[in-house]
């Protein structure tokens, strides 16, 4: 039952971006793309998917939140980590890199995967290589700072 | 570069959807929505017993247009003009990233930015100025 309420979550998830348009690259590079307000070439559609879906997810989370826990059980997993540390900063600035040079977040990149051609695959894998390699670049201990003080 | 339509009414309203899921997320698993968390756990090693249901959602965004082709009888092709280097660059650029900064446009720009995280506000302000600078570089500089 979890499982079939996560796919209907993601289905949700997925026709929100075709709706929203944000499963066509064409649409988020012109977003970006500043430098065309003159020409009238900028579409602003980007901005108004990010108004509709924090409006809904700032109300809904409030009145989620106030359960004691969630409906299939466990407890609600909340980042707590607040330090503006680099990470938080280099990560994001190589994803924007990224979303820049090709017009595709994850979300989109998989929406496209059925009605996009080959290309959307060779993103999606590549896409998927980086994380395995971000996460694994992750957890290796900081060598430079050993965990106890040699003696 | 393939001029696009102002689209205000259907992306508000994918919007609010992209927002309901969240919300049903949380309410249903207690979990983010934020797309590159869930993709890079579905790639091994597995640290908890949730796979399934990370492959449902998941699999959920992959199947959408073809429920959209199914009710409506047309779905929106995307536009892809990367090349094949230009997308496995991208790709790795965006993957790498997206976990490294612990998120991407759904994690912090979406579900973040809900909660008032000071973390996410950074991401977002960083993300955008990037990736506004790499089109602005790409289709008028270079």
């Amino acid at each position: 039952m979890s499982i079939l309420v996560q796919f209907v979550i993601g289905l949700v998830f997925g026709l929100g971006l075709v709706i929203a348009g944000m499963s066509d690259p064409a649409k988020v590079l012109n977003f970006l793309d500043l430098a065309a307000i003159p020409s009238g070439g900028w579409d602003p559609s980007l901005a108004f998917v990010m108004a509709g879906a924090i409006a809904v997810t700032f109300i809904g989370f409030k009145l989620v939140l106030r359960r004691s826990q969630p409906i299939f059980g466990g407890k609600f997993h909340l980042p707590n980590a607040t330090e503006i540390d680099a990470r938080i900063v280099a990560g994001p600035a190589i994803f924007g890199v990224g979303w820049g040079l090709a017009g595709f977040c994850p979300g989109p990149a998989f929406t496209a995967l059925t009605i996009g051609d080959n290309a959307a695959l060779i993103f999606v894998l590549a896409m998927l290589v980086g994380m395995a390699a971000a996460r694994w670049l992750a957890s290796r201990p900081a060598k430079l700072i050993p965990a106890t003080p040699r003696t | 570069m393939t001029a696009t339509d102002f689209t205000p009414v259907a992306s508000l309203l994918g919007g609010a959807l992209i927002g309901a899921s969240a919300v049903m997320l949380m309410a249903a698993k207690g979990r983010i929505a934020g797309v590159s968390g869930i993709a890079v756990r579905l790639l091994p090693p597995y640290a908890d017993g949730e796979l399934a249901g990370r492959l449902a959602f998941i699999l959920g965004i992959v199947v959408a247009p073809l429920v959209v082709l199914l009710a409506t009888g047309t779905a929106p092709v995307p536009t892809i003009e990367a090349g094949p280097a230009l997308l496995v660059l991208a790709g790795l650029l965006v993957g790498f990233g997206s976990v490294w900064g612990n998120g991407c446009t759904s994690g912090h720009g979406v579900c973040g930015l809900s909660r008032l995280s000071m973390r996410s506000l950074v991401a977002t302000l960083t993300f955008m100025a990037t990736a506004i600078a790499t089109v602005f570089l790409t289709r008028h500089l270079l």
